[in-house]
Order: C-alpha cells, then structure tokens, then sequence
C-alpha cells in the first residue's frame, strides 16, 4: 500500500496533471488581474493553497482549483521522488536529471523567496542621509524621547498590536496608550477656516486642522491602505490628552504627494503651510521628558547610513520619455570604517550588506524643480538570501536541456547521414 | 535520398527541365533584378531636390532621424498610407487631377486594382512633408486625412472627398470649418477611459491626433501663414536692431524710457514674436541644430520657434536662416535657389560638426526606401505558392525554385533586420514591432534548416507561411508610427535586450513553427491524399525537435527575465501578465513533452498539441496586453484583439478538423493502420 502510494508520487500522470492545472492557473490568475489588481490576484491564486472561485472578464465564477503553493509542492515532490528513483548516472540521461535538478533548484529558491525574501523602501531628498528604511505595507506606532543630544530612545509598537485595540502598555513608557478608534484605511480633510466644520476629532495636534475619514480598505495596485488611530494617552497621574495620529502625518512619500497634490488645486504657497500642518510633529510632556510619538511606515534599521548627494532624472530631447535615472550616494558604515560613494540606476542595483538597492522611484529633474521640491528618490531595499538560486538553476537547467537536445540531434543528423 | 516523398517519386525529376527551368529561372531572376534595382538605382529630382531633403536629419520623438521618416510615420499617423496620389477617377469615368475633376462633380475614387494603364501621379512622403511645412496653402488642398467612420463623417458634414476601397480621404480645408464641432467631442471623449470607447470615439481621437501632427508639421520650418519666411526673418532682425540703437540712442540723450515707451519702441518686434511664440507652444520636431551642436550632441537642436525666441538680432543662428531660406524659395517655386540652399545648409551642418546627425539621416532614409520587409514578404508569397504546385504533384524544380526564393527572401529579411539594429544600436528586439520581425526571420532560419534535412517543401511552407504572416504583423503594428522610438529607462539595457528579449522571441518563433507544421499535417492529411506515412513521420519527428527548442528557448528566456527583473526591481517573479503569458508557454511545451514521453498522446495528439501551441503563444505575445495592466502592457488595441480571436478561433477549428476520426482524413481512407507510432524510444519512463 505503502509502496503504491510512494510509486503514484513518482508517475509521469502526475507532472502532467500537475502541469495542466498550472497552465490553468497561471491562465486565470492572469486573467482576474484586470479585475482584482496584480497583488490580490498574486495573494488569492498563487500564493495559496486552494482557489474556490474565479473572477474571468468581470463575473465571478465558483471553480475549485488547486492554488499556487499546492500545485509548487506537489510537483516539488514529484519531481524529487521520481528523481531519487529514477536516478542513473548514465551519459543518455545525464541532461534528463540535469534539467530535473535544476527546476527542483529553482522551485525550492522561489519557496524560500517567498518565506524570507522583505521588501522596504528608502526615500531621501538630496542632501538626507538615512540609516533604516520602510515597509510600504506596514505601520508602527513608533514613541521616542531623547537620550542625549545626538541619540533618542524609540519603542516601537507594530500595527497589528494597535489594530487589536484596547490599552497597551510597556516597561519603557511611563504611560499607557488607550486605543479609541484605529482605521485600516483613511484619509484627511482639511478642516478650513471659515467652513462649517464639525468639531475636531480632539483639540490636539493635527487634528485641530485635519479631519480624519475612514475608507474601505483596498486591493488595488495603485493604491494602499493608510492607517489612522485615535489615542489617549494617559499617565497614572490621569489623563494626558486624545491624539489622532495618522500615517498621511509620518511619512514622506504621502506628504510629498499631498504638497503636490493641494499645490495644483491652491498654489504653492497654500500647500506649503497646509503641509506643514499635517506633518506636525506631536509629543506629551511628562516628568521633565518629552515624549514624541506617531504613526509610521514600520522601520527596518541598518548599521550603516545611505546619503542621497544628486539625483538625476533625465528625458529624451523634446520628449518626456525617461532616458535614466539615478542616485549618486554615500555609504556610511561607522562599524567598518567605510565612507565610499556610489551611483545606482536602473537595472544596476547596490548589493551591500546582505540587502540590494535599486533605484525605484524619483521626483528630480523638470518636474520637481517646477514645482519647488528638493530632488528626491526612493530606493527599494530588498533582502532576499536566495537571490542567487535563479541564476544558478538557469545555469543548471539550460545546461541540461541542451545536452540532452545535442544527444538527439547528434543521433538524429548521423542517422540521417548514414542512411 | 530514403526521405523522398510519393510526390517525388511520381515527379518525373530532372530530366524534363526544359520551359519548366526557364520558367523557374526567371522567377528568380525577375525578383533580384527588382531588389537590385532598389538598391543601386536612384531616381534624379527633376526641380527640387526632394530626395536630398528627404535625408536631411532632425531630433523628433527624441531620436535623430531623417525628413523622410518623420514624413513616413506623419502620413501613416494622418493617411494611414505613405504616398498622396494626385489623380484618380471622377465622374463618368473621366480621369484626371482632382482640381479638375472636383469641378465637374461627382465621387471621386483612386486607381482602381484592374487600371492597369493608369498610373496616377503621386506625392512620396517627403514631397508631402516639404509642401505642409514649406507650402501649407498648398498642402491643405491635399486629400490626407483619413476619416472612416460614417458618423464622424456626417459629424463634421463632410462630402466630397476622395475614396478608395472604402476608406475616405479629404482635404483640410473639408475639414477646418467645423473644428469646433470635433473640439466638443474630443472633449467628451477624452474623459472616458480607454477600454470604455466605442469605435467613434476612437475615431475622433485618432482625427484629433492627425490634426495636432499636421499642425505641428506645418509649424515646424515656419509660422504657418509665413508668406516669404526668407524676408520676414530678415525684417524681424531688422525691427529688433533698430529698436535697440532708438533705446540707446535715447537713453544716450539722457531720456528715461517708461514702460510705455519701451512697448512703443519693441511693437514692430513683439508683433512677429508673439507668431514665434506660438510656434514655440507646439510640441513641433525640432529641426535648427545651434551652433557648435556637434559638441553637445543631438541635446543641442532645438523647435524653430524657441530658436527664433532666443536669438536675438546679429547672433541669429546661420541654420535657422538658411532653412528660413528654404522655405521661402520652396514657396516663391524657386527650385535653383531651394537646392542651392540645400546645399550650404548641408555643408553647414558637417562644418557644425554634426557629421553622425547626417550619416544617421542618410542611412536611415536609404533603409526607408529599400522596404526590405515589405519585398521579402512578396518573395515569400511566391515562394509558398510554388511549394503548393509542387505538392500539388507538379514537378520537384517548384520546390527548389521555391527554396532558392526562399533564401533570397531571407537575406532581404536579414538585411532589413541587420540594417536596423545597426541604424538604433540595438539587438533586434525592441518592441513589439520588432518582435514581429524577429518572430518571422526566426521561423524562416528554422524552416531552412529543417527543409535542408528533409527536402520536401514542409520547411519551405512553414517558413513561408510564419515569415508571411509575422510581417504582415508588423505591417499592422508599424501603423502606430515611429517604430524606432528610444527606449524607457528600465528597458535602456542592451544585454538584456541581447539575451533574454532575442532568446524569448525565438521560442515564440520555434513554438508557432511547431504549430504551423502540426498545421500541414491536419490539412494535408485530411483535405488531400498526400500525407503518406513517411510523411507524416517525418512531419511527427520534426514537430517533436522543434517542441524541445522550443521548451529549451521559452524556458531559459523567461528565468532570464526573471534574472532581469532582479536585476532592476528586486523580484525575480511578479506574476505579471507578460512573465505569467511566458510561463504558460514553458508549461506548456513541458506538456507536450511529458504527454509525449508517457505515451499519452501519439502522433496526432503531439500534432493537436502543437497547434494549441499557436494559441497560447499568440495569447503570450498579444492577448497578455491586451488585458491593460502590467509593466509590460502596451495599451488596448482592439482591431488586433478582433484579429487575435479570428486566428485563436481558426487554431480552434483546425483542432477540432485534426481530431476526426481517422476514417474521414483522405490521406488514410482505407489504410488499415492508423499512423500511430510508438512514443519516440518505446520503453515507459523513456525519455531520450
């Protein structure tokens, strides 16, 4: 029994299933990306185990399909088994097992991708220097007091502790956060003078010149979720004070697009002071200490520090086409005593301490001096420990498939000649 | 030869040459003496030098490029088609210009296919291109904008234009009255999203866009109501001149001038300034090199209008006036002064420095007007035709005649491939145009070579037939315009264009050569009764190597994109449309090949297989842009998304022919064994 089971993991029916269900899968994940977005497409069809439905064209259809890592594994161990026991070291088959063991290569490196690869991403204005970057994804609620002049001490509470409500507390801070009101999804409004406005969430900090809405949380490609949290902040002393504290407030990419934004509509002049208002730092005061907090991308700290020196956006002439775009940096490891620059640019990535940068996005060039910006970019960092796995089973694979093709067509060309 | 086919055997061979060679050989001889004549004859201009002018450079759509290609891809844009006939029929079949015809009333129609003898005179596209910007007055009597659609047509009330199989052309002057009524619409249209348009909205975009070209064309060499451009450059200097020595004169004198008296003293001057500015407005080519450009590069050429606005009196660049005298000569009919001025401007730019900028110019105009693809794609027609007369159960000197045509079609291909690469710096693939080109030569090399093992016309027929159909491809694709446009940051990358594009492609090319020869074998065995088993062997073994290439290519050319993608996003896979289209392919080649190997289909099940091959690739190459989203997507297209269901459906049809029962395929009517051969070495996990 035992053995029959073991033999149906090693048979040819099995790839060719498996192989007919990944067309198919691949075909409709394809397909419903028009309608679900590439993320939530990706999320539902091939980074599970199981589909039940469909969405083809606009309709949705219920049709049970194995999912992407069911389907991964399967083959994985279908391609193992019948491996290990089909294994023979002879110069026929030397290009079969090659191949073999190179798509076994490939397909374990995209499931370790999957399990360990982080993607963040570092925006610095010219001059900036930074040593973390942040998810695009994920929030903290990041409170810091300063330790000295040159240092500050940061307790970093992750999202999904503040989605879950309720009090928190921590051994570092001397007050508890009470979690009011959290949503996924949000944006602001500005509360302008001389309008009918409803009173302020709280009477504190941003809030007394931004409302804060709730939105349906999205799965477009386009778009993300930007959480917003109403707190109280309160000492066994009492009370401290209600804050809203939003990830529109804490974070570069957003206040950068909302200056350009609320610059088309109001001018520059406006957008500048409305800007200033909505990035406005918040903080509490207690025993002699202040304590600065806010809701922000969640930070991935590096021992080493990235300064943008130029960015460089260039079109073609009389056309707005990208030509190239690139980052001059500097690299700064106190640790190693490195201080180097370095230039990045598309399809030339930074590979440096275990993470690559590439360049990723940019606001330079025309654009950024017409409407008054520093020269910005924004680098996507990567960790992924497997990254190498691809080049090698490529390696591997090709190397296979071509011998065994040579084998054939030696074959076939001297039998022709002989005949 | 132990491969020759029953065709062959009845064929009486080699002895019985005779008309039949001389039939043969002339074919061939007709076709390199008319490539040869494209390439080494050159027609003289008999007044204005056109053909010099057609190789004069500029910088439009970012890119160095001659007059005749901006007047190239300007008609397709406007026209759709690169000549403007000047004579056709009018009523009660008279012939003659349309001025004329125009007056007696009536349809006016272009040649006809059977007007054998009339040969209408005809604007080529630089000659075209010279009367908009040099002679607008003139060129706005000229029948180009096409306009097909019958409400736009009532829209704009227009009557009298000039037709040809259906589509309409008129003259801008039709059309100029009713602007406004165009404006609303293009208005209404321009709010909704692409894939939300109906077949008229497209169509007041798409006149909307001709429009805007011919206006930036007209405006290109000078202000388009610019009667003697020559002079008025001249009085401009002038106005500027003396404006400046009144003011010092005056400030000399002590006077302070106010602001009104400095608007007084700059009138004459703004009066012509405010047209430049205009002219500057206009997103036009940019066609005056600055002095000392060479240094800098094609970075240094700028619009005429911004060069007007920025040269000021004495330092009016020597280009900007020597154009200026183009035009004025091209207007005032005066061909001895225009090619004289021609001439200097020429010297002008090599003593500038902007030697590349020329030799870029004629090369490029020279590669225009060899049509390289356009003539290879009539060699294959040929080519195909003659494969077909000797299956036909004709003689075999169709076949080789058909494969020495084949080879001369090739290196015409080859040469237009090879010229282009040269003329961008680039591998072949850069766009979907190219790829196109690149799909057809790679059947073609392939085709070759298994017609050189098996010399029965299938390599032949299958080259022919991919090679044929991926040009027309082109062909359409070419319809967007400038097919050499400069490259998006993240694709600026040679090597990877190099390797994982070129590679790619040539296992789309290896999987449709694969489908088309699962083609032959349906068609063949079903319709006729020439697939003999040796035949259809043949055609099994060849089906299968191809398949392997094909797995090999599609395989290593997409983990090279993936390879790619790391390289400049930091993912190896997306999931994006594109890469999900290139791994269906791999899938399913890998498919076939297991199927294959486990004995679960035959021969005629690797056939079937094959040709939903064809599907899957052209659902890769096309259908993936289509859907509109992606970094690879290319816009929605929907005249190719129809011609994409036509051919996914006659895939389809052919399917459905390949697998009735045997008993209906005339090539095996009452044959006792059906052709279903072992799988390719017998045993169970075989697999060499």
């Amino acid at each position: 029994m035992l053995h029959r089971i073991l033999n149906s993991f090693t048979s040819l029916r099995l790839t060719v299933v498996l192989l007919a269900f990944g067309i198919i899968l691949v075909f409709v994940g394809t397909v419903a990306q028009a309608d679900e977005g590439l993320y939530q497409a990706q999320e539902r069809y091939f980074k599970h185990w199981w589909v039940w439905s469909v969405t083809m064209f606009g309709y949705k259809i219920p049709m049970p399909l194995p999912g992407g890592y069911l389907i991964g594994t399967l083959l994985l161990i279908n391609l193992t088994a019948s491996h290990i026991k089909r294994f023979q070291f002879t110069t026929k088959k030397i290009g079969i097992q090659l191949t073999h063991a190179g798509i076994i290569l490939l397909l374990v490196g995209q499931l370790t991708t999957d399990l360990f690869s982080r993607e963040t991403q570092l925006r610095f204005a010219e001059g900036e220097g930074k040593f973390w970057s942040e998810s695009s994804m994920d929030y903290e609620l990041a409170v810091a007091t300063d330790v000295d002049s040159t240092s500050e001490k940061v307790v970093a509470i992750p999202q999904s502790v503040v989605a879950d409500g309720g009090e928190i507390k921590h051994p570092e801070l001397p007050f508890t956060v009470r979690v009011k009101e959290y949503w996924r999804n949000s944006e602001p409004v500005f509360r302008a003078p001389m309008q009918q406005n409803a009173p302020p969430i709280t009477t504190n900090g941003v809030a007394t010149s931004f409302d804060f809405r709730q939105l349906p949380v999205t799965h477009k490609m386009e778009d993300k979720n930007v959480p917003t949290a109403v707190l109280e902040l309160s000492s066994p002393g009492g009370s401290l004070g209600t804050w809203v504290v939003s990830g529109w407030s804490a974070d570069e990419t957003m206040l950068s697009g909302a200056r350009a934004s609320y610059s088309r509509q109001m001018g520059r002049e406006m957008a500048e002071s409305m800007v200033a208002r909505l990035g406005v730092k918040q903080s509490v005061e207690l025993a002699g200490k202040k304590y600065s907090f806010a809701l922000r991308p969640l930070r991935a700290y590096k021992p080493f520090s990235l300064t943008l020196l130029k960015a460089t956006h260039s079109v073609y002439p009389g056309t707005d086409i990208p030509k190239d775009f690139r980052s001059r940096v500097r690299i700064n490891h106190p640790a190693k005593g490195e201080d180097r620059e370095v230039e990045i640019y598309m399809n030339s990535p930074l590979r440096y301490g275990g993470l690559t940068f590439y360049q990723y996005q940019m606001a330079a060039g025309e654009m950024a001096a017409q409407s008054g910006e520093t020269p910005s970019s924004t680098l996507q960092v990567v960790r992924n420990p497997s990254w190498l796995t691809p080049y090698a089973g490529c390696i591997v694979v090709a190397a296979g498939m071509i011998v065994q093709f040579m084998i054939h067509l030696v074959g076939f060309v001297s039998r022709r000649k002989a005949a | 030869m132990s491969n020759s086919s029953p065709i062959e055997a009845k064929s009486p061979g080699s002895q019985s040459r005779g008309w039949r060679a001389v039939v043969a050989w002339s074919i061939i001889i007709l076709f390199v003496v008319e490539l040869a004549s494209a390439l080494f004859v050159k027609r003289a201009d008999k007044t204005f030098a056109v053909s010099e002018f057609a190789r004069l450079p500029l910088v439009f759509n970012g890119r160095v490029q001659p007059m005749d290609s901006l007047a190239r891809n300007s008609l397709i844009q406007i026209r759709g088609i690169t000549e403007v006939p000047l004579e056709g029929n009018g009523a009660g079949g008279a012939w003659g210009s349309w001025e004329e015809l125009r007056t007696k009333g009536g349809e006016l129609t272009e040649r006809k296919w059977h007007q054998f003898s009339k040969r209408p005179k005809k604007l080529k596209p630089t000659e075209w291109l010279l009367e908009v910007m040099g002679n607008p007055e003139q060129a706005d009597d000229r029948y180009v904008f096409v306009i097909n659609h019958p409400d736009l047509r009532s829209l704009l009330k227009l009557e009298g234009g000039v037709e040809k199989s259906g589509l309409h052309f008129y003259r801008f002057n039709d059309i100029k009255d009713r602007t406004d009524v165009l404006r609303t619409e293009v208005q209404r249209v321009a709010k909704l999203d692409a894939t939300q348009r109906t077949p008229f909205d497209r169509s007041v975009v798409q006149l909307d866009g001709a429009f805007g070209l011919y206006f930036r064309l007209k405006n290109t060499m000078q202000p388009q109501d610019s009667k003697d451009f020559r002079k008025e450059l001249d009085d401009y200097l002038a106005a500027v001149k003396s404006a400046r020595t009144t003011a010092q004169e005056r400030q000399s004198r002590g006077e302070k001038l106010d602001r009104e008296a400095i608007d007084e003293l700059l009138a004459p001057v703004q009066k012509l300034a405010s047209r430049y500015e205009v002219m500057a407005r206009m997103d036009t080519p940019l066609i005056v090199p600055l002095p000392h450009a060479g240094d800098k590069g094609h970075e240094a050429w700028h619009r005429m209008g911004d060069a007007l606005l920025e040269a000021t009196g004495e330092t009016m660049p020597e280009s900007v006036k020597l154009i200026a005298g183009m035009a004025s000569a091209y207007q005032a009919g005066d061909a001895p002064k225009f090619n004289q001025t021609l001439v200097s401007y020429k010297t002008l730019l090599v003593s500038e420095g902007l030697t590349t900028e020329v030799t870029k110019g004629q090369r490029e105009s020279f590669f225009n007007q060899l049509l390289a693809f356009k003539r290879s794609m009539y060699v294959y027609i040929v080519a195909f035709l003659l494969v077909l007369l000797y299956w036909a159960g004709l003689n075999d000197i169709w076949r080789v005649t058909a494969s020495r045509l084949l080879i001369i079609g090739f290196v015409v291909h080859t040469v237009g491939l090879v010229f282009r690469m040269w003329l961008e710096g680039r591998p072949p693939v850069t766009n979907l145009y190219s790829s196109a080109i690149f799909i057809g030569w790679g059947a073609v090399v392939l085709g070759l070579v298994l017609e050189k093992f098996y010399k029965d016309g299938i390599g032949i027929a299958v080259a022919t037939c991919v090679g044929f159909l991926s040009l027309i491809v082109a062909h359409n694709l070419a319809q967007g315009g400038d097919t050499m446009e400069m490259m998006r940051a993240v694709l600026d990358t040679n090597f990877w264009l190099a390797t994982h594009v070129v590679v790619i492609t040539l296992g789309y090319a290896s999987t449709f050569v694969a489908g088309f020869l699962a083609l032959v074998y349906i068609l063949r065995g079903v319709f006729t009764k020439t697939l003999s088993s040796a035949t259809a062997k043949g055609l099994a073994r060849m089906v299968y190597a191809i398949v392997c290439f094909s797995t090999l290519f599609s395989f290593v050319g997409t983990v090279l994109g993936g390879i790619w993608a790391d390289q400049s996003w930091g993912r190896f896979w997306g999931w994006d449309p594109k890469e999900n289209g290139a791994l269906i392919i791999v899938l399913w080649n890998a498919l076939i090949l297991h199927l294959r190997w486990g004995g679960i289909i035959r021969e005629r099940g690797l056939m079937t297989c094959a040709i939903a091959g064809n599907i899957v690739t052209s659902w890769s190459w096309f259908g993936v842009n289509m859907l509109g989203i992606g970094l690879h997507s290319y816009g929605f297209m929907d005249a190719a998304f129809m011609w994409l269901m036509i051919f996914v459906g006659s895939q389809l049809l052919l399917i459905a022919i390949g697998s009735l029962p045997l008993s209906l395929w005339r090539s095996f009517r009452g044959t006792k064994a059906p052709p279903n051969s072992p799988p390719p070495t017998g045993g169970k996990p075989a697999v060499a």
